[in-house]
C-alpha cells in the first residue's frame, strides 16, 4: 500500500528543506521526498499549490473518554484532529477515571488503536486522581504509553509535591506538564480580571495566578533539573519568565493555544460560555507578548487545548458552564489568519510549531519527514477560503467561537501511517 | 434579540429621559384614591426571582398591577428550579406559557443576557449578580430630578462595597450619560482600579471625606456581605472608616441629598442620624420604585411598544 503527494511545496524543519517535490510513503513509512516520484499503484494526491508538511502534533487535547463519552470519545475527537490536520495528538489525562494509572493508560492506547485515526499518545497524570497530594504510578504509565505528566486542568499546588514530581519524572526523561494556576488567587473567578470582567460584573482570575505558578515551578524546575512544560501560557510575564528560564539553558519550554494569540477578554460576546476557559481570554498586552513570544521562539509548540463540552454543560448562567472550548479544526487556520498572514512569523516558522517544536517537547518520534519516519503527512493551503460550520464538526461538541468565521487557509488533506484519513 | 431593559448601558440618553418624563406622570397616581391604569390590560408578567428580594418584587408586582396587567411572581425556593431544573428549562417553559415580558432577578451576572438570546420574550433585569440593576438606576435618577431638578453636572459620591455593587454599575452609567461627575470611594479591596473606565468622569478614592467633598448627591451602597467570599476588608473598622455620619454632610454641598438602594444596615454603612436625616430621601425612592417600573413595563409591553425606534411608545 502506497500514497504519493504530489507536486506541493514541501516543508520539513527537521530537514530544512522547502521546495516543490512529491512524498512517496509505502507501507505506512515515508519512502522519499523527491520531484517525480511514482510507484506502481500508488494512490496520487495532487498537492499542486499547497502546503506539503511532517504531520501536526497537538499536544493538549482533552478526548473525554473514559468517563465523558457525551462529551467526546477517541474516536469522534480523533477524527476532528484529521478534519484539523492534526496526525498526533497527546489526551490529557482529566478523564473518569483519572488517568493515573497503567490499567487507565492502557485503556485508552487499546481504545485508540480500534477507534482512532490519528495517533494517540496518552499524558499520564502527576498525582492520584490529579487531586495535588500523592505521586501517581508514572513510572507504570510510562511502560504502557504515557508520553508525560499531567495534572491539566488542575495545578499541582504544593510546592513539595510539585518538587517531588519533577524528581521522579526526570528519572523517566518524562516532561512535566503544568496548568499554571494559583487557585487562591484564582477562587471563584470565570474571565481575565480587568476592565471587561469589572464592567460585565463577573469575577476575575488575575493574570498574578499564572504568574505566580510559573515563577515557583521555574525555580523547582532548576532545582531538579527536570524537563518543565507550561501549557497554555497566556501572560506576558509568564512569557518573559519562561524566556529568562530558557537564556538560563533550563530545559523548559511552553505552548500557546490558537484562542490565546487570536482573542483577547475584549472580544468576548458578552456572558457567551463559548469564550470561556481556562486560562482565560487575557489583555491585548498578554496576547501581544504570546505572539512575540512563537515568534522570537520562546513558544515551542503550538496547542489547542480542544475541551469539548456538551450543549447542556454550555447553556447555563456563565459562572455555572465548564471552562474550556474545541480547537482541533481551526487551528491550522487560526494559525495562518492571526500569525502567517499578518507577517508576525512565516510559514515555515507555523510548520515548525505545528511539528518540531511539539516533537521537542513530547519525543514522540514524529514530526519529520526523513526517509524510514513515520508516514504521516499534513497538506494544507495558505489561501482556500473556507467558513467554519461548528454544526458540521467531527466532535461531538460544539463549543467554539469561531463558529461561522470565515478563514483564508486551512488543513486539506491529513495521512497518518500512510493512510489517507481525511480530505477536503 | 426581544426587547426588554437588560441594563442601563444599552440605552441611549434619550431613551432614558423618556422613561423619566414617564415615571413622572406616573407618580401622582401613586396618591390617588383610584390607582388603577387601563394601558397593560390583558398583558401578562412573569416575576421570577432566583433571589430573595422584597421591595424589588413587591414594586415590580404594584407597577403591574396599577396598570392592569396580570402580573405573578414565582420565587425560587418552592418551584420546579429548587428540583434541579436548568434556567434555560424553567424559562423555556415559562415563556410556552406565553407572557409578554418577564422580570427576573437572578444572582450570576448576565443570566438575563444568557436568556434574551435563547427566548423570545422581553426580559426586563431586576438585578443580576454584581452586574447592573437597571430600574434602581432608573428610580435613583428620577429621585435625584425631583430634588434637584437636573441630572447635569452634578457631583455625585457612590459608597460602598462598590465592587459587587450592580446598583453602582447601573448608576454609573445612567449618570455618565448626563455628564455628572462620579466619585466611587470604599475600601480598596472593594474599589478596582478598572472602575475608572467604566464611564466617562469617573473616579475613585478610598477616602470618603475626600468622596463626600461638594457633592451634590451621597449614594450609600448596603455592605453587602453575602457577596463577600473572602473577607476583603477588616469588617470591623467598615463603619470608622466608610460609615457615613452626620459630621460628613459638613463637607458636602448644603442642599446635598442622601440617598441608600436598601435595605439599610444602621450602624453598619450609615449611622441612625443620618438614615432619618432631613434630607435623606430613601423613602422617596422607594415610592419613585413604582412610578419608574409602571414606565419600564410600558415602554417594554404597552402600546407602541416593539415599533422601531429609540423612545417609540413612551408617550401615548
Amino acid at each position: 500500500m502506497s500514497i504519493v503527494i504530489k507536486n506541493g511545496r514541501v516543508i520539513d524543519p527537521a530537514s530544512q528543506t522547502d521546495r516543490i517535490a512529491d512524498v512517496l510513503i509505502v507501507d505506512g513509512r515515508i519512502a522519499g521526498v523527491a520531484p517525480d516520484l511514482s510507484s506502481p499503484k500508488a494512490q496520487v494526491f495532487d498537492a499542486t499549490g499547497m502546503i506539503v508538511a511532517p504531520g501536526f502534533i497537538d499536544m493538549h487535547v482533552h478526548l473525554r473518554e473514559p468517563g465523558f463519552e457525551h462529551a467526546e470519545t477517541i474516536e469522534s475527537g480523533s477524527r476532528a484532529a484529521a478534519a484539523g490536520g492534526f496526525t498526533s495528538i497527546c489526551a490529557m489525562p482529566n478523564t473518569k477515571p483519572v488517568n493515573d494509572s497503567a490499567t487507565v493508560t492502557s485503556y485508552i492506547v487499546e481504545r485508540a488503536r480500534h477507534k482512532a485515526l490519528v495517533n494517540v499518545f496518552p499524558i499520564g497524570a502527576i498525582t492520584k486522581g490529579s487531586a495535588g497530594e500523592e505521586l501517581a504510578a508514572i513510572g507504570a504509565m510510562k511502560a504502557a504509553g504515557a508520553v508525560a505528566v499531567s495534572d491539566d486542568g488542575l495545578p499541582v499546588m504544593s510546592a513539595r509535591v510539585m518538587r517531588r514530581a519533577l524528581e521522579f519524572a526526570r528519572s523517566y526523561d518524562l516532561p512535566v506538564i503544568q496548568h499554571c494556576e494559583d487557585l487562591h488567587l484564582s477562587a471563584g473567578g470565570d474571565m481575565h480580571e480587568g476592565a471587561q470582567s469589572v464592567r460585565w460584573g463577573l469575577r476575575g482570575i488575575p493574570a498574578a495566578a499564572e504568574d505566580v505558578m510559573v515563577a515557583r515551578d521555574l525555580v523547582l524546575a532548576e532545582l531538579t533539573g527536570a524537563r518543565y512544560h507550561v501549557a497554555h501560557i497566556s501572560t506576558r510575564h509568564a512569557v518573559a519568565m519562561v524566556a529568562y528560564a530558557r537564556a538560563q539553558g533550563l530545559p523548559v519550554t511552553c505552548e500557546a493555544t490558537p484562542h490565546h494569540f487570536s482573542l483577547t477578554d475584549r472580544a468576548m460576546a458578552p456572558y457567551d460560555s463559548n469564550y470561556k476557559m481556562k486560562p482565560p481570554l487575557r489583555s491585548g498586552c498578554d496576547l501581544r507578548a504570546v505572539v512575540e513570544g512563537i515568534a522570537a521562539g520562546t513558544v515551542s509548540a503550538i496547542a489547542t487545548d480542544h475541551a469539548p463540552h456538551p450543549g447542556s454543560e454550555k447553556m447555563q448562567e456563565f459562572e455555572r458552564c465548564p471552562f474550556g472550548i474545541i480547537g482541533l479544526e481551526t487551528a491550522v487556520a487560526l494559525a495562518l489568519e492571526e500569525l502567517v498572514h499578518p507577517g508576525r512569523i512565516t510559514v515555515n516558522r507555523m510548520v515548525e510549531l505545528f511539528t518540531t517544536g511539539p516533537e521537542s517537547v513530547m519525543r514522540l518520534g514524529r514530526g519529520t519527514l526523513a526517509t524510514g519516519g513515520a508516514g504521516d503527512v499534513t497538506v494544507f493551503s495558505t489561501e482556500a477560503a473556507w467558513t467554519y460550520d461548528v454544526n458540521q464538526s467531527f466532535s461531538r461538541s460544539r463549543n467554539s467561537p469561531f463558529h461561522r468565521r470565515t478563514f483564508r487557509g486551512g488543513p486539506m488533506a491529513t495521512v497518518v501511517n500512510g493512510e489517507l484519513v481525511w480530505q477536503k | 434579540m426581544p426587547a426588554g431593559l437588560l441594563g442601563i448601558e444599552e440605552l441611549e440618553r434619550a431613551e432614558i429621559e423618556a422613561i423619566l418624563a414617564r415615571a413622572k406622570y406616573f407618580q401622582p397616581v401613586q396618591s390617588q384614591s383610584l390607582k388603577k391604569l387601563d394601558t397593560l390590560r390583558g398583558k401578562m408578567i412573569v416575576n421570577l426571582f432566583y433571589e430573595a428580594s422584597t421591595r424589588t418584587r413587591t414594586s415590580f408586582e404594584i407597577a403591574a398591577k396599577r396598570l392592569s396587567a396580570d402580573a405573578i411572581s414565582i420565587t425560587a425556593s418552592g418551584s420546579s428550579v429548587s428540583k434541579g431544573e436548568s434556567l434555560v428549562d424553567t424559562l423555556n417553559t415559562l415563556a410556552a406559557m406565553r407572557p409578554d415580558a418577564i422580570v427576573m432577578r437572578h444572582a450570576a451576572s448576565g443570566a438575563p443576557h444568557f436568556l434574551a438570546r435563547h427566548l423570545p420574550t422581553p426580559i426586563i433585569n431586576a438585578g443580576d449578580g454584581t452586574h447592573e440593576h437597571p430600574t434602581q438606576a432608573l428610580l435613583d435618577a428620577r429621585t435625584i430630578l425631583d430634588h434637584r431638578g437636573t441630572l447635569e453636572g452634578l457631583r455625585v459620591a457612590i459608597i460602598g462595597d462598590i465592587a459587587h455593587s450592580r446598583v453602582a454599575r447601573s448608576n454609573v452609567h445612567l449618570l455618565a450619560r448626563f455628564g455628572a461627575d462620579i466619585v466611587l470611594c470604599g475600601p480598596a479591596s472593594l474599589l478596582p482600579v478598572e472602575l475608572a473606565q467604566l464611564a466617562p468622569g469617573v473616579r475613585l478614592t478610598t477616602d470618603i471625606r475626600e468622596a463626600i467633598r461638594d457633592a451634590d448627591v451621597i449614594m450609600m451602597l448596603r455592605v453587602q456581605l453575602e457577596r463577600q467570599h473572602e473577607a476583603a476588608f477588616p469588617a470591623s473598622e467598615y463603619f470608622q472608616f466608610y460609615g457615613l455620619r452626620l459630621e460628613h454632610l459638613d463637607l458636602a454641598k448644603p442642599e446635598a441629598i442622601v440617598m441608600h438602594p436598601g435595605p439599610i444596615n444602621r450602624g453598619r454603612e450609615l449611622s441612625s442620624e443620618v438614615a432619618d436625616f432631613q434630607r435623606s430621601v430613601i423613602l422617596n425612592q422607594v415610592e419613585n420604585g413604582v412610578a419608574v417600573r409602571m414606565a419600564v413595563l410600558e415602554k417594554v409591553i404597552g402600546p407602541g411598544a416593539g415599533s422601531q425606534g429609540p423612545g417609540a411608545g413612551e408617550r401615548q
